[in-house]
Order: C-alpha cells, then sequence, then structure tokens
C-alpha cells in the first residue's frame, strides 16, 4: 500500500470533484483494499462514498426499480420488490462471494470489482490490464478461469461479477454523475468495454465519475433464474453462469433474455441467440441450435475448453427449467 | 526425580484403567477455549512490543538463478525504512519437521520462484511491506529450469532403501483372474492453517527470545541456534499458542530467522508476519503424485500382488519426500509385493509434510484402485477389503500390535446402511442429480517419540504440567490435563498445563499424529513419580494408593493432598522413548469411510451428501478432541477429493492460486452431516497409555470414499484428483444432451 490521502465525500458532487486526478472512491473497499494492499492500483486519495445518501431503493414512474450505488448486495438480495420482480437478482446476488463480503459490497463497487485472473494479482507477472504495454502472462499459463468469448491478443481475463449479469439480462441501466454535475444514463450493454488492445480500460466511465444508481425497466414478467456452476458449493466465482429470463405465449417463447457469465471481460449476451428464439416453440432441438449459435464465436484457452460444454449444458438446462411446462 | 521408560515390549498394566478420578476418556471441553473463541488467547502476533520493528519479506521472481543487484538506496531513502536484511543467514525454505538443524541457507541462489531473499524492515507494518514491494531485484536467471515433475528432462532420483520387492509381480498380473493397472495423480496441496506464520524476535544481550507459531519447539530452537550460528541455550521459543499447523509449521521457517537476525542488527525487537501469498509461496507444500497401482486378485477377489509405485518432487537439496507408499506395505496381503519411490528434482516451493503425509494420498490411490478392483471382480468393496486383511504385517512378517480393520469395515457398513447401495453404476437419481455410495479403508502408522514433561503437586493440592509440546488446536491442553488429573485424583480445574516454552522440559511437538500418546505418556510417568513420593510421605505402597478428588485414600484414611504436603511441593518428571517395539510388532491405527455424493448430471458438479468415519486408535483420551480432529481429516479429505489444488505455471513453476480464493478448501456448504464413530481399542504396545495417534487418521484415504462414491453415482473413474467438474462434464449421459 502506498501512502495517500482520505476524505469522506458528503455529496455526490462533491465526491465526483474529490474522484479525479489519481484518486479512487471507496464504498465497501472488499476488492479495493485486496487490490491497494499488493500495490495493483495505488491511488494517491480515496474518496470515501460510502455515507452518501445513495443507499434507497426506489419505485421509478415507470414501473421499475432505481437502486442507490450504495444499496448493500445483501440489502439488495432481500429486498420484497427484487425477489417478486426480479429473483435473477436477487439469486445471483446470493450466489456471489459470501454473506460477510455481501454485507459490505455495494450495487456501483459491485460492478466496478476487478477480474479475478492470478496474473493480475501478481506484481511480479507482466499484465496489460495492471501495466499497460507490458504484456499478458495469462496467455500461455494457466488459464481455467479465464474467457472463451470477447478476449483479444492482449487480455483473456473475465468479470467476475454474478450480479452483473444478471442486470445484463434485465436490460438494466447504470445512471452516472459527472464532475460538473451532469447525471448520464448508460444501458448496460454500453458501460463495459472489451479489452482489444487497452484492457486496462474496462467501462466507459472517466476519471471523476460516480455511479450513483442502477435502473431497472419495469418488470418484463415471465420465468427467471440464474445458474451459477462453480468449483465448490459457495464462496466461489462463476466458472460458468447463465441468467435467463423468459416469457412464454401460448406455447411459444415470447421473450427471452439471456445473459452469461464466467465466460468473457464483461457480462455475455447473444442477441442472435434470443432472436433464434423468440416466438418459437420451446424443443430439445431449439435448445441445441440456440446453445450451437451461442458457442460458434467460443475461443478457449489451453485449461478452459471445457467451459464450452459446460456452458451448453447449463444453457439447455435454464432454457429446460424456464420453458417446462410441468413447472 | 524422573521416572522413564523405553517402549521395548508390551506394557501389560494398564494403569489409567485403575485410577478413580474418571476424567480420562470423558468428552471434557477444552480449558483454553473461552480464551482461543473471545480472542484473548495470545497468538505470536498478539505479543508485539511496542517498540518493535515490522519486517516483511522480500521474495524471487525467478525459479533458478542468482540474486545479482538490489536497489537498496532507494528503498532505505522511503519513509520508516529501517534496514534491509541480506544476511548469508536466511534460510532457503523452512526446516523439514524434526531435522533439528538449519535448512539451505542463502539469499543469493534462487531455487524457486518465491525463496524469500531479504527483510526489509520498518516502524510500521505498511511501510515495510511496500518497502518490500519497492525493492528492485536483478537476477541472473538460469535458463534450464525444470518446474514440472513430469519434464521429460527432470532429473530423477531412485533412492535404492526406497524400493522393495518381493515374489514375482509381473507374473502374478499376467496369471491373476483380476487385475488393477493404472496411475492416479493427486496435485500439491497445502496445509492452510489459519493463522499466518509469525514471529517476533527480541534480544537481551546474546539471548534471544522468539514469540512464533511452530509446532516442535525442541528441534526448533535448535534449527534456529543452528541457522544463527548460537548456541541452543542461548534460544527460548515460545508459541503456546498455534493457530494449525498441519505440518507446515513442524520446522523453523524464513521469517523465524528474519526476524532474529533484523532484531539483532537493530537492536530492537522485531516481527515478521507472513502474507498469505508468502505462506503459500515460501513455506512448505505436499508435493504432487503420480502413483502406479497394480493389483492382482484370484477368482474369489484375493489379492495375490500388490504393486504401489510413486513418482514425487522436491527441491534440489531437499532430504525429505513424500512416504506415498508407507501404509501399502501392511494394509492388505498379497504374496507378491512392489514398493517403488522416486524423486523428480523441481524448482517448485519447497515440499514437506502436509497433513498426513504419505497416506493421505497414497493410500487415496490405493483405495481406489481397490474399488477398480471390486467393479471388475464383482465384489462387494466392502468384502473386497475384509478378505483381504492379513493375519500378520506380510511384508515385515511380524505381528499387528492390535489392529480393528475388520470392525471399523463391518461397524461402518452397518451405520451407513450400505447394504442399500446399488453395485451397478448409475442406478440412482434424484431429479438433475446422480447418486452415489463409496467407501475406503482409513489406515496410519503409529509412532512415538521421545518426550519429557515436568508435573508439580503444589502445596495447595493442585496440579501443573509443564512440556514445551505445543497444542495446534488439537487439544494438548485439555488431554494432558485429564492424564494428569487422572492419574493424581484432580478434577480438572485443579490443573494447569503450561504448554510452548522451551524453558519447559522438551518434548515430541505435535506432528505425526505422535503428540498425545508420546507427550501423554511422559506426563503419566511424571505423575507416577509424584504418587511414588505421596507413598512414601504416607507410608504405604503404590497399590494400597487412591488419589480422588484432591485427597489420598489410604486403608481407612482420606487425606486431603495439602495436609500431606504440608507446605511444600512434589515434583516428578517423565522421559519416554521408542524402543524395541518398533521393530517387533506393526504399530497402525484403522478406520473405514463410507461417503454418498450427488453428481449434477447436467454439470458434472459433485457435491457431498452424507460421509461416516469410524476410527480405531487405541485409546481414546477425550472423544470431543479426538471427534474434532477426524472431522477436520475428513474434511481435507473433501478437499482433496473434490476441490484442492495447487496450481503451478507451467513455466516457472509458480504458484498461481495462493490465496484462499482460489485454493479451494471445502467451506461449510461443502460439508455436510458427517459422523465419527470412535471404537473401543486399547494398544499395549504403543505405551503406557494403551493409545495410539489419531490426529491424522481422518484424512488417510477419505478422499478415496469420495471419489469411489462419483464412480458408483456416474461410472466415471477419476484417477486425476480433485474430481472437478471438468473431469466429470466429458462422460456424463444426460437428458440435455
Ligand atoms: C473472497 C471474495 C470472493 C468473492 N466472490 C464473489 C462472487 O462469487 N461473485 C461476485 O460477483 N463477486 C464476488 N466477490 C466480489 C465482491 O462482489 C466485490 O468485491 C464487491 O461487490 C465490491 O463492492 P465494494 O462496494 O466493496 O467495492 P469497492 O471495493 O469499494 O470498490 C470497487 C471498485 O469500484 C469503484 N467504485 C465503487 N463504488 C463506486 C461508485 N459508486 N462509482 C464509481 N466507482 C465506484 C471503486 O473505486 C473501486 O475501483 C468476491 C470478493 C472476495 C473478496
Ligand atoms: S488476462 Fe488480462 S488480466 Fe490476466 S494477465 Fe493477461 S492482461 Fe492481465
Amino acid at each position: 500500500m502506498t501512502p495517500f490521502a482520505y476524505s469522506r465525500a458528503a455529496t455526490p458532487s462533491e465526491a465526483t470533484g474529490l474522484g479525479r486526478d489519481g484518486a479512487s472512491f471507496i464504498a465497501g473497499g472488499t476488492n479495493l483494499l485486496d487490490l491497494m494492499k499488493l500495490e495493483i492500483i495505488t491511488p494517491d486519495r480515496l474518496v470515501d462514498i460510502s455515507r452518501l445518501d445513495l443507499a434507497a431503493i426506489s419505485e421509478t414512474p415507470e414501473g421499475g426499480l432505481r437502486i442507490g450505488a450504495m444499496v448493500r448486495n445483501s440489502d439488495l438480495a432481500a429486498d420484497r420488490k427484487v425477489c417478486d420482480s426480479y429473483p435473477v437478482l436477487a439469486e445471483a446476488l446470493l450466489a456471489g462471494a459470501s454473506a460477510q463480503l455481501r454485507n459490505k459490497a455495494t450495487t456501483g463497487g459491485n460492478l466496478l470489482q476487478r477480474t479475478r485472473c492470478y496474473y493480475f494479482y501478481d506484481t511480479a507477472m507482466p499484465c496489460n490490464k495492471r501495466a499497460p504495454g507490458s504484456g499478458c502472462q495469462a496467455i500461455g499459463g494457466a488459464t481455467r478461469l479465464h474467457a472463451i468469448f470477447g478476449a483479444s491478443v492482449h487480455c483473456i481475463a473475465t468479470h467476475p461479477s454474478d450480479m452483473a449479469v444478471a442486470l445484463r439480462a434485465l436490460d438494466a441501466e447504470v445512471e452516472v454523475e459527472a464532475p460538473e454535475g451532469a447525471i448520464r444514463r448508460l444501458p448496460l450493454s454500453q458501460f463495459y468495454v472489451l479489452p482489444g488492445d487497452t484492457p486496462h480500460i474496462e467501462t466507459v466511465l472517466a476519471p471523476g465519475d460516480l455511479i450513483t444508481a442502477v435502473i431497472l425497466p419495469p418488470p418484463q414478467g415471465g420465468r427467471q433464474t440464474y445458474r451459477k456452476v462453480r468449483d465448490r458449493a459457495s464462496y466461489a466465482f462463476a466458472l460458468v453462469s447463465v441468467a435467463g429470463v423468459v416469457a412464454l405465449k401460448e406455447g411459444r417463447i415470447a421473450h427471452a433474455s439471456l445473459a452469461f457469465g464466467g465466460v468473457a471481460p464483461q457480462p455475455w449476451r447473444n442477441e442472435t441467440v434470443e432472436s433464434m428464439l423468440h416466438d418459437r416453440q420451446p424443443s430439445a432441438g431449439l435448445f441445441a441450435q440456440a446453445a450451437d449459435a451461442l458457442l460458434a464465436d467460443a475461443r478457449p484457452q489451453k485449461d478452459n475448453a471445457f467451459k464450452i460444454s459446460l456452458l451448453r449444458r447449463t444453457l439447455i438446462a435454464v432454457l429446460n427449467e424456464l420453458t417446462d411446462a410441468d413447472q | 526425580m524422573t521416572s522413564h521408560i523405553k517402549m521395548d515390549e508390551r506394557v501389560e498394566r494398564d494403569r489409567l484403567a485403575e485410577m478413580v478420578q474418571a476424567v480420562i476418556g470423558k468428552p471434557l471441553d477444552r480449558p483454553e477455549g473461552a480464551l482461543k473463541v473471545s480472542g484473548a488467547a495470545p497468538y505470536a502476533m498478539d505479543r508485539l512490543p511496542a517498540n518493535a520493528c515490522h519486517g516483511v519479506l522480500v521474495r524471487a521472481t525467478v525459479s533458478n538463478g542468482t540474486l545479482r543487484d538490489m536497489d537498496v538506496d532507494a528503498v532505505q531513502a522511503l519513509p520508516g525504512i529501517r534496514a534491509i536484511i541480506a544476511d548469508d543467514r536466511l534460510l532457503r525454505n523452512p526446516a523439514q519437521g524434526m531435522a533439528g538443524e538449519a535448512p539451505i541457507q542463502g539469499p543469493k541462489d534462487i531455487a524457486y520462484f518465491g525463496q524469500p531473499i531479504a527483510l526489509v524492515v520498518a516502524e510500521t507494518f505498511e511501510q515495510a511491506r511496500h518497502g518490500a514491494q519497492a525493492l528492485k531485484l536483478r537476477f541472473e536467471a538460469d535458463g534450464t529450469a525444470i518446474v514440472a515433475p513430469d519434464d521429460p528432462k527432470a532429473d530423477i532420483e531412485t533412492p535404492e532403501d526406497e524400493q522393495d520387492s518381493t515374489g514375482d509381480l509381473d507374473a502374478a498380473m499376467q496369471t491373476a483372474r483380476h487385475t488393477v493397472d493404472a496411475h492416479y495423480t493427486t496435485p500439491g496441496h497445502v496445509s492452510a492453517a489459519m493463522e499466518p506464520h509469525a514471529s517476533i524476535a527480541e534480544w537481551n544481550g546474546d539471548r534471544l527470545t522468539l514469540y512464533g507459531s511452530y509446532q516442535m519447539l525442541r528441534f526448533n530452537r535448535a534449527e534456529l541456534a543452528d541457522a544463527l550460528g548460537i548456541e541452543e541455550k542461548q534460544v527460548r521459543i515460545l508459541a503456546p499458542y498455534v493457530g494449525g499447523g498441519f505440518g507446515s509449521k513442524l520446522g523453523i521457517g524464513p521469517e523465524a530467522v528474519a526476524a532474529a537476525l533484523a532484531a539483532k542488527a537493530l537492536g530492537v525487537p522485531v516481527a515478521v508476519a507472513m502474507s498469505r501469498q508468502q505462506v503459500f509461496e515460501s513455506v512448505m507444500r505436499r508435493s504432487e503424485t503420480d502413483q502406479h497401482i497394480r493389483l492382482a486378485a484370484d477368482e474369489q477377489g484375493r489379492l495375490i500382488g500388490i504393486g504401489h509405485e510413486a513418482l514425487v518432487s522436491n527441491l534440489p537439496g531437499e532430504e525429505f519426500s513424500e512416504p506415498v507408499t508407507q501404509a501399502t506395505p501392511f494394509l492388505y496381503q498379497g504374496d507378491h509385493r512392489v514398493i517403488g519411490h522416486r524423486i523428480a528434482r523441481v524448482h517448485r516451493t519447497c515440499a514437506g509434510s502436509v497433513r498426513a503425509p504419505g497416506e493421505a494420498v497414497g493410500l487415496t490411490a490405493l483405495e481406489i484402485a481397490l474399488d477398480e478392483l471390486a467393479a471388475a471382480s464383482g465384489i462387494d468393496p466392502v468384502k473386497l477389503r475384509l478378505i483381504n486383511i492379513p493375519q500378520k504385517d506380510p511384508s515385515q512378517d511380524i505381528p499387528f500390535s492390535s489392529h480393528m480393520l475388520a470392525e471399523a469395515l463391518e461397524e461402518g457398513a452397518k451405520r451407513f446402511d450400505w447394504d442399500r447401495r446399488r453395485s451397478e453404476p448409475g442406478a440412482v437419481r434424484d431429479g438433475e442429480w446422480l447418486i452415489g455410495m463409496g467407501m475406503a479403508s482409513a489406515a496410519r502408522v503409529n509412532m512415538l517419540i521421545e518426550s519429557k514433561a515436568r508435573v508439580t503437586l503444589n502445596a495447595n493440592g493442585t496440579g501443573t504440567v509443564e512440556t514445551d509440546m505445543t497444542d495446534i488446536g488439537t487439544g494438548t491442553y485439555t488431554v494432558l490435563s485429564q492424564i494428569a488429573g487422572e492419574m493424581l485424583g484432580l478434577p480438572m480445574d485443579s490443573v494447569e498445563t503450561l504448554l510452548g516454552d522451551t524453558a519447559y522440559p522438551p518434548a515430541s511437538g505435535s506432528g505425526g499424529s505422535f503428540g498425545a500418546a508420546s507427550n501423554g505418556t511422559a506426563v503419566l510417568l511424571a505423575c507416577e513419580e509424584i504418587r511414588q513420593q505421596l507413598c512414601e510421605r504416607l507410608d504405604c505402597d503404590m497399590q494400597g494408593l487412591t488419589l480422588k478428588d484432591g485427597h489420598a485414600i489410604v486403608g481407612n484414611r482420606r487425606i486431603a493432598l495439602p495436609e500431606i504436603l504440608d507446605g511444600s511441593r512434589l515434583v516428578g518428571e517423565g522421559h519416554v522413548e521408542p524402543g524395541k517395539a518398533e521393530e517387533t510388532v506393526r504399530q497402525a491405527t484403522y478406520g473405514s469411510y463410507f461417503a454418498e455424493v450427488a453428481v449434477n448430471a447436467i454439470t458434472g458438479e459433485t457435491r457431498l451428501r452424507r460421509m461416516l468415519g469410524v476410527f480405531a486408535a487405541g485409546r481414546i483420551l477425550n472423544p470431543k478432541t479426538a471427534r474434532s480432529q477426524c472431522l477436520g481429516g475428513m474434511t481435507f479429505g473433501i478437499g482433496m477429493a473434490l476441490t484442492e489444488e495447487l496450481i503451478h505455471d507451467p513455466r516457472d513453476g509458480h504458484i498461481v492460486n495462493r490465496d484462499f480464493a482460489e485454493y479451494h478448501l471445502p467451506v461449510n456448504a461443502d460439508v455436510p452431516q458427517i459422523d465419527v464413530v470412535l471404537l473401543d481399542e486399547r494398544d499395549a504396545w504403543a505405551n503406557p497409555l494403551q493409545a495410539k495417534g489419531i490426529g491424522e487418521l481422518g484424512i488417510c484415504g477419505a478422499a478415496a470414499s469420495i471419489v469411489n462414491a462419483i464412480y458408483n453415482a456416474t461410472g466415471i473413474r477419476i484417477r486425476d484428483l480433485p474430481a472437478t467438474l471438468d473431469k466429470i462434464i466429458d462422460g456424463l449421459q444426460s437428458r440435455t444432451d
């Protein structure tokens, strides 16, 4: 850890003002402090945003939900409206980390948590994400955790969040306040950027930009599920995960949105797959086709080819579950 | 006065059974339990003196080469930095268990990635940590580093005295009705003690006091003195509380020597605590193993041949090598036998004792092979083991001291409802889950290590036990107090046990499951000495003396102990040494495991549903602490079977998953209902307590029961641990296909 100044922001505008030029916001600190101790990031200033008045969950005029950036993961997972109308989100949150971490972790922090790539966490290793231009030591190394979609020759890391995968399936938006006070809303689909040749840039946020809320559209109906596959029963990041929201109408799929975790540098979604399912009758053949379409783009590393069959099987199981007439 | 025994023969007389205090064998609570759960028990770093400086170790970032240069000046200029210690006496890696001398020293020659090469000392921990991070190093890498044991260029040793062959196994394999011939692999494991390694060193003139976290203080003292080039008597080590060891704290570690050197150089106490990542990289790993097992059996499943040949690894120059085949020579019958042991020299973190070296992984592979033989021959796995229990040690032709494997197998099968198991794989399904049952035998060699203890009967009638023995979370405080209480007729709250200080008589230390039996015997002998002195005072013979509830009863007299002592105190010392009994009989502990798993038919995830362990380890001194040991062992067995694996970078061999987020120990959700049954047994060959070691028994073979259950659930045979889903998924037939 390198020495840093500390300030506690009383208002979002104070936070954004302080948050520029080598500063970092600290919310729950569950990821940031680990990174600072290991000197993976070395902010000059910590701007404590944990006491900002952004911890409310409220209904939007459109009938959706506005989730303050400071809402704790455990509170969000226990919220009645979330449990009733967005169960995929509650399930995803509860599948993440541990109870202790969820009590600290915030909605904003969860979206911006960094990758779990082993090499990113070891400052002796070249890593383009940590030290741009130094190389990617994961390529050719231990790659069990790494991406099969969306990676580049400069970085093959995955985004580790469960929550973000559910939010992606729910078509959530992120509300951001910029340093001069401008507030903008970004669909989650435009929030993250792929690594390309700049893997250190993970989102469209500029220095000082503060996430103030996540906004969910009105509930779409249908069935929802989050299925996370991992190496132990709890307290492990996803090897693959699938967030599914599927509505049936007269025996046909009226709406399907599917997002995938553990497989890409950001919560992954594939519109082609969803449109293949649209207005079709659920069947084993259809689901196999959808899975084939999803995985046609997969580019595994040496140790993670298993993710292809795992994701395929998990997707089909989720589709079965969400369209099963008996349930 | 010292009462001494050398275990040359059976000790017929069961002294504890003659006592009447009735504390031995009872499931009593730990006297120090409340201190531990309330945070009041002082672990090493809790002893921090106000004026202490902090040291943080710096690691090598190449796996083989030479340290050429360090940019010392830049770091020295940082705030708070007091010194950069790069002394030639720094340890390359920790000492192996019971070495009693320093391991290889010198920070310049790099043998593995993560090797400590310097210590940055500063006023605060944060300053030191930053200094260590900032220190720029220049290495001259030796391009030829071999980092994997299966590298064809690896230098492989085949020590002659560790190969054994009787009969003609090759021929037996040709003629046998049923055979198994397969390779089994296990990855590296770490001990994963909760308390990371930490030492505080303080010099007073030429005398060193070290607060540390160690398992075997008398050896550690010798190792530390040797490393520093001073006399043993100049060193005192205190480790009254140890937050888990599991082998990782057997030998003195780099942090202790570094702290001592820095404290000497600076003239202030220096504390060095390792981070979790440093513990992974620079303490001990269990070697990965490649085990070739051959089994030859006749029509009825009786074994006629067993071959067990292991390849393990360690750093160049290290004597220890994982004793994989330790239980194979005596567990099952068979005239044709081969034992093989080879060591690949690799530039990976030092290999040492981790959680039952040898049987933990060796018996696991053997017991998977037995399951394969059961499947091949159509014989029930429990029965297959029962019919292959030898009458005596088949390799050495000596009798067993005591042997309850058959009882453990039968009792376990009965309690687990084993007869409800469907023998054909894949027959039971519960929704998405495939259900299976598996079992395995448990076995672990029993050892006795020289040990001393002092017991004082104080003038007020209370007892004090003193020994440099450690309690690494196992229950030593409890069982030693119980032994002394039983022998001296004192209730538990009248006995105080003081441990973890080299100022006390030297004990066996905690390791190899021998602590309670070895050091407990020393306590028993010390108490005998006191009983003798009481007899002299009371003018009676030993037979005529009964001690209970703080009173002596002789004939029709009942006298309170303080009255007899009359202001004085009685001191007795006990001393036990191993003797010929080690060679006359084969001493081991036995047990059985039964496991039920559910394997997800879609994802290949395995979840354990229930597990049972039945164990026989001589007299059980305290069923509560013994049960906890077995639960812990079986939990590690779950980890070995399903989740735990050190992952090494294929290029430089460094451990990539060096924290608890990515090195997957079983968490609560992975550990279902586990039942432990302790069988009643006495082993008069083991020691006067007639107790054997139980600490490690619960992991030896445990993983096999789970892996065998996966086979029963799915028909998929896992020979490469852990059984992660990627090894299962391709073999699954599922409705989603
Ligand atoms: C052992 C372990 C296991 C875990 N397992 C899982 C898991 O299985 N699944 C999972 O999804 N997650 C897991 N996590 C990650 C956990 O969810 C995140 O650490 C947590 O959500 C981060 O939230 P925080 O509030 O603590 O963020 P912080 O650590 O405070 O911040 C993280 C980042 O976000 C930035 N930031 C925070 N809030 C804002 C804001 N409002 N505006 C702009 N920037 C902001 C910070 O500057 C920082 O860069 C695990 C973490 C640990 C340590
Ligand atoms: S995969 Fe990305 S995060 Fe990992 S080492 Fe490569 S560049 Fe760094």
